[in-house]
């Protein structure tokens, strides 16, 4: 993996100080691990692993997410890791920390950090008991929309396409209300065209069902 | 980062923490769950599907087929020259082809300046691009960013007008300004934002308008009556008008050089079939003129959901049709004097390549010849060897005719310019 340096250092304390995150949690999470990855290296010495320990302190070093709306990213195709991280570099998509995260860096680190996440396990599905009402209006609606399609039978993506299957139940309300409203931009129009005639609550039982599935 | 503050650090996040981890204790928070909680590690208990699909969704009962026909992705970072398939390309006998630029990622529409400067435009990314002569070497000066899908460029005396999804853009006096380009000024807007087909296509008309591409908000469905069409539009954005109605999603159109007729691709629905519809290739006879859109594909059957109690014979039928989901998109026709004459005033078509398809096709130029009336005499390919093995190595975007009658062909898949050239032609501006 290519070191990126004090350019690393530079980006951790930008993001650290920023101040600017969407959510409380996720900074609280940020603020605990930038503090543990640079009290713990020397100075300038920071690299594209410490640069990702600090993506994983919020995404989960195991794959798997703690934090409310912060994806699991364990499992998820390389491909499909590498286009949002450019699209994060490029501002295609607004989410702060991680646009300043991601900020200068090259073509070959994105990758390296895909590659490196896309080999993380996928997250664990969502326990307790399940609402079977629920379970079926989902099953409908993916029967209806064709998501199997390109996200595969078991939801667990491929190329370009992202892994549902055991993501964070309110990160994928998100990610569909986002897509459907057009404030979330995709690197293709597959996304909203699909979502256009799905109701919002429609989305919810979706993403209740996904988060339940291996 | 100063030590100092590290026990302060501490702190704030512990403090912080506590009513946030205590939140995310907090489950679901479903009510009313089922008496007898199930085992988790036993499977979902199955539940028979809806038979009904949404409007335009397949019937396809094998999901392993259907997998097949998932949505190809452009590569998100432009390819190096030594990683281009220059090598496997093939063309007829004369013509080579090399590449012209490279590392311009999502490379769509081309445009040449008066001064002779190729601009290249973005549809999933932001920029637009000028290809610049850096000691000897050519590449890709962004000169506009920021933009929302950026696809559709027209030149027009020193101007370089941009198509974004909702904009019409315009750059003054570009050419003479590319170190340090102008702020785009917005000339028009009068646009729906869509995600579906909401990039556009552009060019400048024999009538100094531009003319562009707003299209069906969706893979099939009636659109709303200022969608699937293609407009024209006066340079300054203060008047506009319908020039061809019952347009899916045009993403190409030239003049004919001597009758000054517009014709235009246009690309058939999705999910219908393995074989149709297939892309059209239409010829605009009279101002307003529909399509068939989405009532009618290729001029000669009805939508199985949209069709009923239409007619084909009320449309406009296509002049040729250019195969099933090929992705027939940017066409020119060919008035340089490099080529062989056969080639005079012959559209070059730059398909694409099908997605939605098992078998792929396209992923190559096509020449189609006209007759003198305008009418199709022959289609036949002009440039493969992008799709090999049922892969794109590259998906043709758009072609341009350069002063010196070479052809460049844009790729928004590898983000590279190719030129053809014909004979012992030396590439210009070297």
């Amino acid at each position: 993996m290519s070191g990126a340096g004090p350019e690393a250092e530079r980006r951790l304390r930008l993001f650290f100080y920023s101040g600017g995150g969407p959510r409380t949690q996720s900074l609280v999470a940020l603020i605990v691990v930038a503090a543990l990855v640079l009290s713990a290296a020397p100075a300038g010495a920071a690299t594209l692993q410490d640069l990702l320990t600090v993506c994983l302190g919020c995404h989960g070093a195991k794959g798997q997410s703690a934090i409310p709306e912060v994806p699991s990213l364990g499992g998820q195709p390389a491909f499909y890791l590498t286009i949002q991280l450019m699209m994060f570099r490029e501002r295609l998509r607004a989410v702060e920390p991680m646009n300043q995260m991601l900020r200068g860096l090259g073509d070959d680190d994105l990758r390296a950090m895909a590659d490196h996440i896309a080999k993380l396990p996928p997250p664990e599905p969502a326990a307790g008991p399940v609402d079977p009402a629920r379970v079926e209006r989902a099953r409908a609606l993916i029967e209806q929309n064709r998501c199997n399609f390109c996200h595969n039978r078991n939801y667990s993506g491929a190329e370009n396409v992202p892994r549902l299957a055991g993501q964070r139940e309110d990160y994928l309300a998100k990610a569909l209300s986002e897509y459907k409203n057009n404030t979330r931009r995709g690197y293709d129009a597959s996304m909203a065209d699909v979502l256009y005639p799905v109701s919002d609550e429609q989305l919810t039982d979706l993403a209740y069902f996904l988060a339940r599935q291996r | 980062m100063g030590s100092k503050l590290m026990p302060f650090i501490f702190l704030i996040a512990i403090a912080l923490s506590l009513p946030v981890f205590a939140q995310q204790e907090k489950p679901g928070a479903q009510p009313a769950a089922p008496a007898a909680p199930p085992d988790p590690s036993k499977p979902m208990p199955s539940l028979q599907p809806q038979p009904t699909t949404v409007p335009g969704r397949p019937d396809i009962p094998n999901a392993e087929v259907a997998q097949q026909l998932r949505n190809v992705a452009p590569l998100p970072f432009g390819a190096p020259p030594d990683k281009l398939p220059t090598a496997q390309l093939k063309l007829p006998k004369g013509f080579k082809v090399e590449v012209y630029a490279s590392g311009i990622p999502n490379a769509r529409s081309l445009r040449v300046g008066d001064k002779g400067t190729v601009f290249v435009s973005n549809r999933v990314l932001d920029k637009v691009y000028a290809i610049v002569d850096k000691n000897g070497k050519r590449e890709a000066k962004v000169i506009a960013s920021g933009l929302d899908r950026p696809n559709g460029l027209a030149f027009h005396k020193g101007a370089l007008y941009i198509a974004e999804a909702t904009k019409i853009l315009k750059l003054e006096n570009i050419e003479d300004n590319l170190e340090n380009p102008p702020k785009p000024v917005a000339v028009y807007s009068d646009f729906l934002n869509h995600q579906s087909h909401g990039w556009k296509f552009m060019a400048l008309g024999p009538d100094n308008k531009l003319y562009v591409n707003v299209g069906s908000p969706c893979n099939i469905c009636e659109p709303p009556a200022t969608n699937g069409q293609i407009r024209r539009i006066s340079l300054d954005g203060g008047s506009a008008d319908v020039v061809a109605r019952g347009v899916r999603n045009s993403v190409g159109f030239d003049w004919h050089p001597v009758t000054k007729e517009l014709y235009f691709t246009d690309n058939g629905r999705d999910w219908l079939s393995e074989d149709l519809p297939e892309d059209e290739l239409n010829r605009v006879t009279k101002i307003g003129q529909h399509f068939g859109f989405p009532y009618c594909h290729q001029g000669n059957f009805t939508d199985r959901e949209l069709g009923w109690g239409r007619s084909c014979d009320e449309f406009e039928k296509p002049v040729a049709l250019l195969g099933p989901h090929s992705a027939a998109l940017g066409m020119r026709f060919y008035t340089g004097k490099m080529f062989p004459s056969q080639y005079q005033n012959a559209i070059f078509v730059a398909r694409h390549g099908s997605w939605n398809r098992t078998k792929k096709i396209g992923g190559d130029v096509v020449v189609v010849k006209l007759n003198k009336d305008g009418s199709v005499k022959s289609q036949e390919p002009f440039l493969t060897g992008f799709l090999q093995n049922n892969e794109y190595s590259g998906r043709p975007v758009d072609v341009q005719v350069m002063k010196d009658g070479s052809l460049l062909l844009s790729d928004d898949h590898a983000g590279a310019v190719y030129r053809v050239s014909y004979g012992n032609a030396k590439v210009a501006g070297r």
